[in-house]
C-alpha cells in the first residue's frame, strides 16, 4: 500500500510518499528529517498545534496557541473547551492561560493584553 | 514643521524591520507613522502559526513573529506616532499626515514607504446577481474573526484559493462554520500546498480547480451561488453550474500594493508589479525616498519581508551619512515566461551580491534560470517545478556585475 503526505512542517510543502513493504516502512520525498518524522506521525497519530483566539473581561479577544501539537482529532473538543474561557488582562506574550491543557500541551497567550 | 532624519511610513514587519537596521546602522533620529492603533501591520490579524521559519528556526505565529521586532524597537526608543495617517509625500521629502491633533507636517532627509498591501476587491470581478449581504474579502473575514471575535457567517463558499483563503476556511471551520467549497479559476492553486493540507484536506473542504463563481443568489443576504467550470481561456462553460446553497461568500483572489501615496511624486512605478520601481538597495526613482515590504512586492513569506526591509534601512542610512553612491545604472530585463523581476535597475557602484526576487507566469517544470547579459550566462540554476504562487529568487555574485554593460536579463526556460 502507498500512500502520498504533504508536509506542512515549512513552506517548502514537499510531497512524501509512504510505502508499507513487509514489515517495513519505506518514506521517500522528504527534503529533511522532519518529512520523516511528520510521516511516520501522520500513519500513526496526526497531530496539529491549535491557534485561535480567548475572550478577555474587558471584551477585547486574545490570540492563543497550544505550546505542543494536539492530536488532531481533539481540534473541536480542544476549541468547544477554549470557547468557555475568559482572561483578564494583563497578559503577556508567552503566558501560559491553562497548563496541561490537551494533550499533554499547555495554552499560551501569543500577544500582549494591556 | 517637525524634523527627523528619516521617516518610515508604516509601521508592519517591513517598516519595523528597516527602522531597526536603519538604527543599528548609525541613523538615530527616526520616526516611524503608523495609521492604526497597534505596531505589527497585518500580521495582528495573522494568528495562525508557520511564520519566522527561515529567520528563526521555530514556526512563530503573526502577533509572535510582529512582537520580536515591536520589542527591538521599543529597545531602541526608536519614536513612533500611531493613530497617524500620511496623507501626502513629496519629492522634497515633506510628509503631511493626519491624527487627533490635526494635521502635522514633517520633514526628512529620508523616506521608507512601507505601507504593505491591499486586498483586491470583488468590484473588478464581473459575477451576475445581486449584491446583498453576506459578502467579505478573506482579509476582512480574518480581523472580523480574530480582532473583534465575530463570525462572518455559517454556510461559507471561498471564492480563490490565495493563502489568506486557505487560512480562512480552517480558521471558520474550526470556529463551527461549515465550508462547503473552494473555487479557484486556475488550474492550480496560488496558496502554499501546506495550506492545501493543513486547511483544507483535514477538514475535507473540497478545492475546485479550473472553477469559479458564476453567480450570487439572495435579496438581503446571500442565499446560494453557483459555481461554474471554466475553459482555459477562464470562460464559463455553459451548463456547468452547480448550486451551492450558502450565506456567505470569500474573496481571496490576491492582494495588491498599496501606493496611493506615490501617485503624486513622480516616482517611476512598474506596471507589472504595481510598486514603485527599484535599485538593488531598494532605492525609487527619487534619490533618498525607498520602499519596501508588500508595498513594493507581494511577498509570501513575512521573513523575506523582514530581509529586504533591514537592505531598506541600510541604504537609508548611507544616503543620510552622505555614502550615496552615483548611479551607474544596469536595466535588468525579463522573459516572457516571467511576470515580473525586482530590483528592476542596478546601480553598478553599489557593492554587494544582488539578489533578484521573481513570479513566474505559469506553472513551468524543470525549469532553468539563468541571468544573462549580451548572450553570457553569467548565472543559472535548476529548479524542479516553478509556480505563479510562490516567489523564487536568484542571487548573482557581486564580482559578476562588474563585467556587465548595459543590460542583464532573468530568463526562465521550461524543459
Ligand atoms: C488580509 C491579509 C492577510 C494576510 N495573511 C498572511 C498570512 O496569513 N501569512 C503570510 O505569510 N502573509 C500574509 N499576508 C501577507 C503579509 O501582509 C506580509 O507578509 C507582511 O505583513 C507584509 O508586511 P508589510 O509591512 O509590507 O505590510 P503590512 O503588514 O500590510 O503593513 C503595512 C502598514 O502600513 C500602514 N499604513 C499603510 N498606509 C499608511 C498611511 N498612509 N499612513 C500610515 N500608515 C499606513 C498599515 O496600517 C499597516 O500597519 C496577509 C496580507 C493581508 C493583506
Ligand atoms: S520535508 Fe523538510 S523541507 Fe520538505 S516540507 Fe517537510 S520540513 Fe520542509
Amino acid at each position: 500500500m502507498e500512500k502520498t503526505f504533504t508536509c506542512i512542517e515549512c513552506p517548502l510543502g514537499c510531497t512524501i510518499t509512504a510505502k508499507r513493504e513487509k514489515d517495513e516502512l519505506l518514506i521517500s520525498g522528504n527534503t529533511c528529517p522532519k518529512g520523516k518524522a511528520y510521516v511516520e506521525a501522520e500513519m500513526t497519530e496526526p497531530k496539529r498545534i491549535l491557534t485561535t483566539t480567548v475572550k478577555l473581561k474587558n471584551g477585547n479577544m486574545l490570540p492563543v496557541k497550544t505550546d505542543k501539537a494536539i492530536k488532531k482529532e481533539n481540534l473541536f473538543l480542544a476549541m468547544k473547551k477554549i470557547s468557555l474561557l475568559c482572561f483578564s488582562s494583563p497578559i503577556k506574550i508567552g503566558d501560559i492561560l491553562v497548563e496541561n491543557f490537551l494533550d499533554g500541551a499547555n495554552l499560551i497567550a501569543t500577544d500582549n493584553a494591556f | 514643521m517637525i524634523k527627523y532624519d528619516l521617516v518610515i511610513i508604516g509601521g508592519g514587519p517591513a517598516g519595523l524591520a528597516s527602522a531597526i537596521s536603519a538604527y543599528d546602522s548609525g541613523t538615530k533620529n527616526i520616526l516611524i507613522i503608523e495609521r492604526e492603533d497597534k505596531l505589527g501591520g497585518i500580521l495582528k490579524q495573522c494568528i495562525h502559526n508557520g511564520f519566522g521559519l527561515t529567520r528563526f528556526k521555530e514556526s512563530l505565529t503573526g502577533p509572535e513573529y510582529a512582537y520580536r521586532f515591536i520589542k527591538e524597537v521599543e529597545k531602541r526608543k526608536i519614536d513612533y506616532k500611531l493613530n497617524t495617517t500620511v496623507l501626502s509625500l513629496t519629492k522634497s521629502k515633506t510628509i503631511t499626515a493626519i491624527n487627533g491633533d490635526g494635521i502635522v507636517k514633517i520633514k526628512a532627509k529620508a523616506i521608507i514607504i512601507s505601507t504593505g498591501a491591499r486586498e483586491r476587491s470583488r468590484g473588478a470581478l464581473n459575477i451576475a446577481g445581486s449584491r446583498p449581504a453576506g459578502i467579505f474579502s478573506a482579509g476582512t473575514a480574518q480581523k472580523f474573526a480574530n480582532i473583534k471575535g465575530y463570525l462572518v457567517g455559517k454556510k461559507v463558499v471561498i471564492l480563490g484559493s490565495g493563502d489568506i483563503g486557505l487560512i480562512m476556511a480552517r480558521r471558520l471551520t474550526l470556529e463551527g462554520a461549515s465550508v462547503l467549497a473552494v473555487a479557484e479559476i486556475m488550474p492550480y492553486s496560488s496558496g502554499l500546498k501546506r495550506n492545501i493540507a493543513q486547511c483544507l484536506n483535514d477538514f475535507n473542504i473540497p478545492l475546485y480547480l479550473n472553477h469559479t463563481i458564476s453567480k450570487i443568489e439572495g435579496k438581503d443576504r446571500v442565499t446560494a451561488v453557483e459555481i461554474s467550470q471554466v475553459d482555459s481561456n477562464k470562460n464559463v462553460i455553459k451548463d456547468t453550474a452547480i448550486k451551492i446553497p450558502c450565506d456567505t461568500v470569500l474573496f481571496s483572489v490576491g492582494l495588491i500594493p498599496e501606493n496611493e501615496l506615490l501617485d503624486k511624486t513622480g516616482i517611476e512605478m512598474s506596471p507589472k508589479t504595481k510598486g514603485a520601481i527599484v535599485f538593488q538597495n531598494r532605492e525609487t526613482s527619487v534619490d533618498g525616498i525607498f520602499a519596501c515590504g508588500n508595498c513594493l512586492q507581494i511577498h509570501d513569506l513575512v521573513d523575506f519581508v523582514s530581509e529586504e526591509s533591514e537592505l531598506a534601512g541600510i541604504s537609508a542610512t548611507d544616503y543620510i551619512n552622505n555614502k550615496h553612491k552615483e548611479k551607474d545604472v544596469i536595466e535588468v530585463a525579463q522573459n516572457e515566461n516571467l511576470a515580473y523581476v525586482l530590483p528592476q535597475k542596478i546601480n553598478k557602484n553599489i557593492k554587494g551580491d544582488i539578489k533578484f526576487y521573481f513570479r513566474v507566469k505559469n506553472e513551468f517544470r524543470n525549469c532553468l534560470i539563468e541571468a544573462s547579459s549580451n548572450g553570457v550566462v553569467y548565472f543559472s540554476k535548476k529548479k524542479p517545478v516553478c509556480t505563479p504562487g510562490e516567489m523564487e529568487s536568484i542571487t548573482l555574485p557581486f564580482d559578476k556585475i562588474a563585467n556587465l554593460v548595459d543590460k542583464i536579463k532573468i530568463s526562465l526556460y521550461a524543459k
